[in-house]
C-alpha cells in the first residue's frame, strides 16, 4: 500500500488515487504529425527504477498529482502539481540492488 | 479420557480448575482451559493427528506454533467448519469439535497410504512427468484424479454466520512479537512516550523463554513476563494486542495484522467479530519475531512422536504435558539441553542426548555432570515404529557405533532459523551466517530493524539488550524525544557453543525436509540431477516450501541440501522470497463487512420510491438501481416492456433519467473547452439551446455521447451516459489541469444535485403544461425542439430540455434532488387524464432501437464516429481530442464495420444480440463473419424483430441484402434483411407532437 503526499490534501492512502500512467509524455501540438500523436498515445518506456507518473486524486481533491516513484522499491521521492517540474533523483540516491 | 501424559504439576498456560471437553474424530476427550488442541491431544496420549499430503503417511504434531506443517485439522462443524487449521494454535474451548483430514476411511487406516508403495513414481516433478500425455486427458481425467487425491479439508457449504471487521491504526513504533526481545523493545519505546503497538501471535507473551529455568532481572522469567505485560498495559501510550498475527509488510510501512478475536471461543460474544483485520501505518517497526527450529533429515523422521526439541519443551512448560515418557533428544546445538533440563525437572525420563558435535560443549558437559547420558558425535539415522516412534537408531557420523535406543518421543533440534519472513517481504535479502547456520536480514530498506532471535541472537541476555536498544532507536527515529538512557532488562550470560551442520543424516530411506508437501531429501537431489539448479526452480519443481506454512521449518534445510548437491557454499544458492501472508488468512477476514448487500454502495435516485409504488422491477446499472419495467398484474416481462413502448408512442410515458452523468461547466473559455473535448462545435450554440455531442478518446475511438446545453454565455451543462459519468469527469480533469491549464474553465459533477425525468409521447406537452401551470410557458415558440429553459417551480430552480431519445415529442425536466419525488407526483397527477404510464430502461431501449439511436451496446470502445454513422459530425474547423488518430488509415477504411439496421425475415422466430452476420449459413466462422448484431427488440412500432448491427462495408455495400444471423450458442441462423437503422418515423416528424 502506497502513501502518497497530495500537494493539496497531505499524505493520503493509495486507495484514494487512480493510477494514470506516464507523466513524462507531452501532448503534441494539434498540428503535429500523426506519428507524434501515435507516440504520445502508445509509446511508453517501462523503466525499472525511477519514473514520473500521474496519480489522479479521484477520491479526494480530484487533482492530477505528479509522483516521482521507484517502480522497483515503490519509494516516492517527490510529488507535485501538474505544472511542477519534477525530476528523478540521481542514481546514487537509489537503494536498488 | 485418560490424560495419561498430563503431568501432575506445571503448565503456566493451563488452568487445572477449568476442565474442557472436546471431540476429535468423534471421540470425546478432556483438556484444560488454556490448552491448544495439540497439547490436549498429546495429554491424552494421542500422537496421530493427520495424514500427509502426498503419501498419506501418519503424522503427529512437529511444532507447538503457527509453523506447524503436520497437524492440520478441520475445526468446528456446520456453517463454522474451517479446514486446514493448525492444531498447535487452535485454543481449546468446551465443545470444540475437530476432524482429521486427508484420510479415508479413518485416520488410523487410510487406504491411500498405498501411495507409499508407489513412491518411486511420486518423486519430484511427479505431476509434470505423469499428467502430460495425452493432452486430451488434462481436464476430463487428470484434473479429477489430482483434485480428489490432493488432501485438503472441506470448506463449509453454508454461508459464514460470523462477522469480520476491518480496522486501521497508526503508531510511532510497532513491535512484532512479545518474546523477550519484543517485550524489552516495547518497554523501552513505551517509556519514551512514543505511541507503541505490540502485537503477538500467541494468546500469551513470553515467546520461547523458559518460564521457570530462565531468570530475568532476578525474577523467574514467568514472573518477569507477567510484570512486563502489566507495565505495558499500564502505559497509556502503549497498546498490546495478543492473538494477533502480523502477516503482511507492505510498501511505505503499511502493515497488516489479523486479530483472532473470537477463535478461542465456541462462537463470538454479542457484537464481537470472529476476526479483525488491522491495517497498521507505523513510523518505525521493531521486528522481534523469533526463529524457527529445524528438523534433521533422517529416515522416517516424520513418525508421530518425532518432534522438534523446542516444541517438546513448550508442551512441558506451557501445558504440563509430556509428549513422551521416555525421550531421546538429538541435537546439533546447545538449545536442546534446555529441553533436557526442562524434562528432567518435570520428572520425564531423558534416555539420551545424541549430540552431533564431536566436542562436549559447556552445556553438554553440565548435562553429563547432572547424570544425563550424552552421546557426542552421534546423529539419528532412522526412526522405528509402526504408527508412532518406538525407538531410534543412532550412529556416529562416520557410520560406526550404530545403536538402537527405545523411546516414545524423539526430540530433534537441527538448529534455529531466524524468522526472516516479514523482513523478506520488504525486499531485504537474507544473508547467510555460518556461525549460527542461518540466514539473517541484510540492511533494512524500510523503517524497521530486527532484534533478538530473528536477527540471529539466541542468548537471552543478548535478546533483552538488543530489544531494549531497538525500541529506543525506533522511538527516536519516529521523532520522539527519547531522554536519558534507560537500563535494559538483564539475564545471566550464557555461553552458547556453535552448532554443527547436520543436513542429511546417513540413510537412504524417506528423510523428509518439507513435511506439509511431502518433499524428501532425495527429491531435492533428484531435481538437481534433472538439471534444476536455481533455488527458485527447485522450489517449484519439488514444491519445497510451497505449502501453507511457506516452509518455515524446511526452507533452510532444503537450501543446504541443494548447496550440497551443487557442491557450492550455501550463500551461493540464496533464498527464495517470502510473500504475504505470513500464515494463512481466511477470505472472510479480507472481505470484512464488504459482502452481500454491503459489497458495494447502492445508489438510488430521488424517485426510487415513486417507481417502487408503481411496481417497478429494478435493474443494476453500475451501482445505480433503475426501474427496468413496470409489470401489471399477470403480465410477463416482455409483455410489459412492449406495452410500455407502445403506449409512449400512443399517449405518453414518464421515465426516471436521474442516473445520467451531469456536469456544470462555467467560465469564459467553456465553449473553447467543449470544442476541444467534443468532435462537433460548441461556441456558436446559442444560450437556451441544447446539442448532441460526441467525444473521442485520444486514440480516435468514441468515448461517450450525450446532450449538452448552453445556459448562458459562460455556462454550459453537460450530460454523459450513466456508465461513463466518472470516466468523462476524470477525462475533463486531465484536459483542464494537465493539457490546457491556461483555459479559464471550471466544472463539477452535479449528477446527484439534479434529478431528472423524461416525459415522452404525443401528450407530453399537455401533461407538463398541466403539471407546471403558469410557472412555465410550454408553447412551441417558447420551447422549440432542442430548446432549454430554466424556471421557478415551487421555489426551486428547475430546468426543462426539449430533447428526444424516443423520437416522440419529449422533454426532460431537472429539479434539485430533494424535489424529485414532488416533481414526479405532480407530473403523475397531471398525466392521469392523458394516459401517462411509467416506463423503464427496457422500453427506453426498444424506443431508441426503433429510432436507430446508439447506446452502450454500440459504444463498445472499438467504434469510430464514422462507424456509428456520425462521421460528418467531425469538425474540420477546429482541433479536438482524438482528431489526429481518428484519421489513421485503418480508422477510415471503407471496409470497417458500420452501423446498419437488421430486420428479421418472416418465418424465423426471433433475433438475438451477439449473433454474427454471415452470407452463407453453411460457412459461418470467424473469417467469414461480416459483422455482429448489437441490440434487438420485437418492435411494436415496426411489427417485427429488428436490431442494430455493425457490418463490414455498411449500408453502402449491404443495403437490402439478406444475411444470416448466426448464433452457435442457440444453434440458430435466421435470415435478416439489412436496412437503414432509422426504422420508425425516418423523417423525424413525431418530435413535433
Amino acid at each position: 500500500m502506497h502513501r502518497i503526499d497530495c500537494p493539496w490534501c497531505g499524505t493520503r492512502d493509495e486507495a484514494e488515487f487512480q493510477y494514470q500512467g506516464d507523466a513524462t509524455a507531452t501532448r503534441p501540438a494539434p498540428d503535429a504529425a500523426e506519428a507524434d500523436f501515435f507516440d504520445y498515445v502508445y509509446s511508453r518506456d517501462n523503466p525499472k527504477g525511477w519514473h514520473i507518473e500521474w496519480w489522479h486524486h479521484v477520491g479526494g481533491c480530484r487533482q492530477w498529482v505528479k509522483v516521482v516513484r521507484n517502480t522497483m522499491t515503490h519509494e516516492i521521492h517527490a510529488t507535485g502539481g501538474p505544472q511542477s517540474k519534477l525530476s528523478v533523483p540521481k542514481p546514487s540516491g537509489s537503494r536498488l540492488r | 479420557m485418560t490424560n495419561s501424559h498430563r503431568m501432575s504439576t506445571g503448565g503456566v498456560r493451563i488452568d487445572r480448575n477449568k476442565t474442557v471437553m472436546f471431540r476429535f474424530d468423534g471421540k470425546t476427550y478432556q483438556g484444560f482451559h488454556g490448552d491448544t488442541l495439540a497439547s490436549a491431544l498429546l495429554a491424552n496420549g494421542v500422537k496421530l493427528m493427520g495424514r500427509s499430503f502426498k503419501y498419506h503417511r501418519p503424522r503427529g504434531c512437529l511444532t507447538a506454533g503457527s509453523e506447524e506443517p503436520n497437524a492440520i485439522v478441520e475445526l468446528r462443524t456446520g456453517a463454522r467448519r474451517e479446514p486446514n487449521t493448525r492444531a498447535t494454535i487452535a485454543e481449546l474451548y468446551d465443545g470444540l469439535e475437530a476432524h482429521s483430514q486427508n484420510r479415508y476411511p479413518s485416520l488410523k487406516f487410510d487406504i491411500q497410504s498405498v501411495n507409499q508403495l508407489l513412491s518411486p513414481f511420486l518423486t519430484a516433478g511427479f505431476y509434470y512427468k505423469t499428467f502430460m500425455w495425452p493432452a486430451s486427458f488434462w481436464e476430463p481425467v487428470y484434473e479429477k484424479i489430482i483434485r480428489k487425491s490432493a488432501g485438503l479439508g472441506r470448506a463449509a457449504v453454508e454461508s459464514d454466520p460470523d462477522s469480520y471487521e476491518h480496522s486501521h491504526t497508526h503508531c510511532d513504533v510497532l513491535v512484532v512479537g512479545a518474546g523477550p526481545a519484543g517485550l524489552a523493545a516495547a518497554l523501552s519505546a513505551g517509556r519514551t512516550g512514543a505511541r507503541v503497538l505490540l502485537v503477538e501471535e500467541q494468546a500469551e507473551p513470553g515467546g520461547m523463554v523458559s518460564p521457570l529455568l530462565d531468570v530475568i532481572d532476578d525474577l523467574p522469567a514467568a514472573d518477569w513476563v507477567e510484570q512486563s505485560l502489566a507495565n505495558l498495559e499500564a502505559m497509556e501510550n502503549v497498546t498490546v494486542r495478543l492473538r494477533t498475527t502480523l502477516f503482511g509488510y507492505y510498501d511505505h510501512n503499511v502493515l497488516a495484522a489479523l486479530e483472532r478475536v473470537s477463535d478461542h471461543l465456541s462462537e463470538p460474544e454479542d457484537d464481537q467479530p470472529r476476526q479483525r483485520m488491522w491495517t497498521i501505518r507505523a513510523k518505525q517497526v521493531v521486528l522481534a519475531c523469533g526463529s524457527h527450529e529445524r528438523m534433521m533429515a533422517f529416515d522416517n523422521n516424520d513418525k508421530p512422536g518425532v518432534m522438534l526439541a523446542g516444541a517438546v519443551r513448550l508442551f512441558v512448560e506451557r501445558y504440563g504435558v509430556a509428549p513422551g515418557k521416555r525421550v531421546v533428544i538429538c541435537t546439533n546445538n546447545d538449545d536442546a539441553y534446555k529441553t533436557a533440563a526442562s524434562l528432567k525437572q518435570a520428572g520425564v525420563e531423558v534416555t539420551a542426548i545424541v549430540d552431533a558435535r564431536g566436542e562436549l560443549s559447556p552445556a553438554a558437559a553440565r548435562a553429563r555432570e547432572q547424570g544425563l547420558r550424552v552421546d557426542s558425535g552421534f546423529v539419528p539415522c532412522k526412526a522405528i515404529g509402526h504408527q508412532q516412534v518406538s525407538s531410534v537408531s543412532i550412529q556416529r557420523r562416520d557410520g560406526s557405533g550404530r545403536e538402537v535406543l527405545a523411546c516414545d518421543c524423539l526430540a530433534i533440534s537441527g538448529g534455529y532459523s531466524p524468522d526472516v519472513h516479514l523482513v523478506s517481504q520488504t525486499g531485504v535479502a537474507p544473508i547467510w551466517r555460518d556461525d549460527i547456520l542461518g540466514f539473517v536480514p541484510d540492511m533494512p530498506i524500510r523503517q524497521e530493524r530486527s532484534s533478538g532471535a530473528c536477527m540471529g541472537t539466541f542468548d537471552l541476555a543478548g535478546c533483552l539488550t538488543e530489544g531494549h536498544a531497538a525500541g529506543r532507536d525506533a522511538a527516536k527515529k519516529a521523532g520522539v524525544k527519547v531522554g536519558r538512557a534507560t537500563k535494559a532488562p538483564s539475564a545471566p550470560t550464557e555461553e552458547l557453543a556453535a552448532p554443527v551442520a547436520v543436513w542429511r543424516c546417513p540413510g537412504n530411506g524417506k528423510a523428509f525436509v518439507d513435511f506439509q508437501n511431502d518433499v524428501t531429501a532425495k527429491d531435492i537431489q533428484l531435481a538437481h540431477q534433472e538439471g534444476f539448479v536455481s533455488v527458485e526452480h527447485v522450489k517449484r519443481y519439488t514444491t519445497l516450501g510451497m505449502a501453507t506454512d511457506q516452509g518455515k521449518t524446511s526452507n533452510v534445510t532444503g537450501i543446504a541440501l541443494l548447496a550440497e548437491a551443487r557442491g557450492e557454499p550455501i550463500p551461493d544458492v540464496g533464498t527464495t522470497r517470502f510473500r504475504p501472508p505470513y500464515s494463512p488468512v481466511a477470505i472472510g477476514a479480507f472481505a470484512g463487512h464488504e459482502r452481500g448487500k454491503e459489497f458495494q454502495p447502492v445508489r438510488r435516485t430521488a424517485m426510487h420510491e415513486c417507481g417502487e409504488k408503481l411496481g417497478a422491477v429494478f435493474v443494476e446499472a453500475g451501482q445505480w438501481l433503475r426501474p427496468q419495467y413496470y409489470p401489471k398484474s399477470g403480465e410477463g416481462v416482455m409483455e410489459s416492456i412492449y406495452r410500455e413502448a407502445r403506449q409512449v408512442r400512443e399517449t405518453a410515458g414518464i421515465c426516471d433519467v436521474s442516473t445520467l452523468g451531469k456536469i456544470e461547466i462555467f467560465g469564459p473559455d467553456s465553449g473553447e473547452f467543449l470544442n476541444r473535448l467534443y468532435i462537433n462545435g460548441w461556441k456558436m450554440l446559442a444560450p437556451g439551446k441544447a446539442r448532441y455531442g460526441l467525444m473521442l478518446r485520444e486514440d480516435g475511438y468514441v468515448m461517450d455521447d450525450g446532450t449538452t446545453s448552453r445556459l448562458a454565455d459562460d455556462h454550459y451543462f453537460m450530460t454523459t451516459t450513466t456508465a461513463n459519468a466518472a470516466r468523462v469527469l476524470a477525462h475533463m480533469d486531465h484536459a483542464a489541469q494537465v493539457l490546457w491549464p491556461d483555459l479559464d474553465v471550471h466544472f463539477c459533477s452535479a449528477t446527484e444535485q439534479w434529478c431528472g425525468v423524461a416525459v415522452a409521447g404525443p401528450n407530453a406537452r399537455k401533461i407538463l403544461a398541466a403539471a407546471f401551470g403558469s410557472a412555465l410557458d410550454m408553447s412551441d415558440e417558447n420551447l422549440p425542439f432542442m430548446g432549454v429553459r430554466s424556471f421557478d417551480w415551487n421555489g426551486a430552480r428547475a430546468r426543462i430540455f426539449r430533447i428526444s431519445f424516443s423520437g416522440e415529442l419529449a422533454f426532460e425536466v431537472n429539479v434539485p434532488w430533494t424535489y424529485g419525488e414532488a416533481m414526479w407526483d405532480a407530473i403523475w397527477e397531471a398525466g392521469r387524464d392523458h394516459g401517462l404510464i411509467p416506463y423503464g430502461t427496457e422500453a427506453l431501449s426498444v424506443l431508441r432501437i426503433e429510432k436507430g439511436h446508439v447506446a452502450g451496446n454500440e459504444l463498445d470502445g472499438r467504434t469510430t464516429a464514422a462507424d456509428m454513422g456520425l462521421g460528418k459530425m467531425m469538425s474540420s474547423k477546429k482541433p479536438f481530442i482524438g482528431q489526429k488518430l481518428a484519421g489513421r488509415e485503418g480508422m477510415i477504411d471503407d471496409q470497417r464495420a458500420t452501423l446498419v439496421g437488421v430486420k428479421l425475415k418472416s418465418g424465423a422466430q426471433r433475433l438475438r444480440g451477439g449473433a454474427h452476420l454471415v452470407a452463407d449459413q453453411n460457412n459461418a466462422n470467424a473469417e467469414t463473419s461480416l459483422g455482429w448484431v448489437t441490440s434487438v427488440c420485437d418492435s411494436p412500432a415496426v411489427g417485427c424483430w429488428i436490431g442494430l448491427a455493425y457490418v463490414r462495408g455498411g449500408l453502402a455495400e449491404h443495403m437490402g441484402n439478406t444475411l444470416f444471423a448466426e448464433n452457435p450458442i442457440y444453434a440458430e441462423s435466421p435470415e435478416v434483411e439489412i436496412c437503414s437503422p432509422h426504422f420508425f418515423d425516418p423523417k423525424g416528424e413525431r418530435i413535433n407532437g
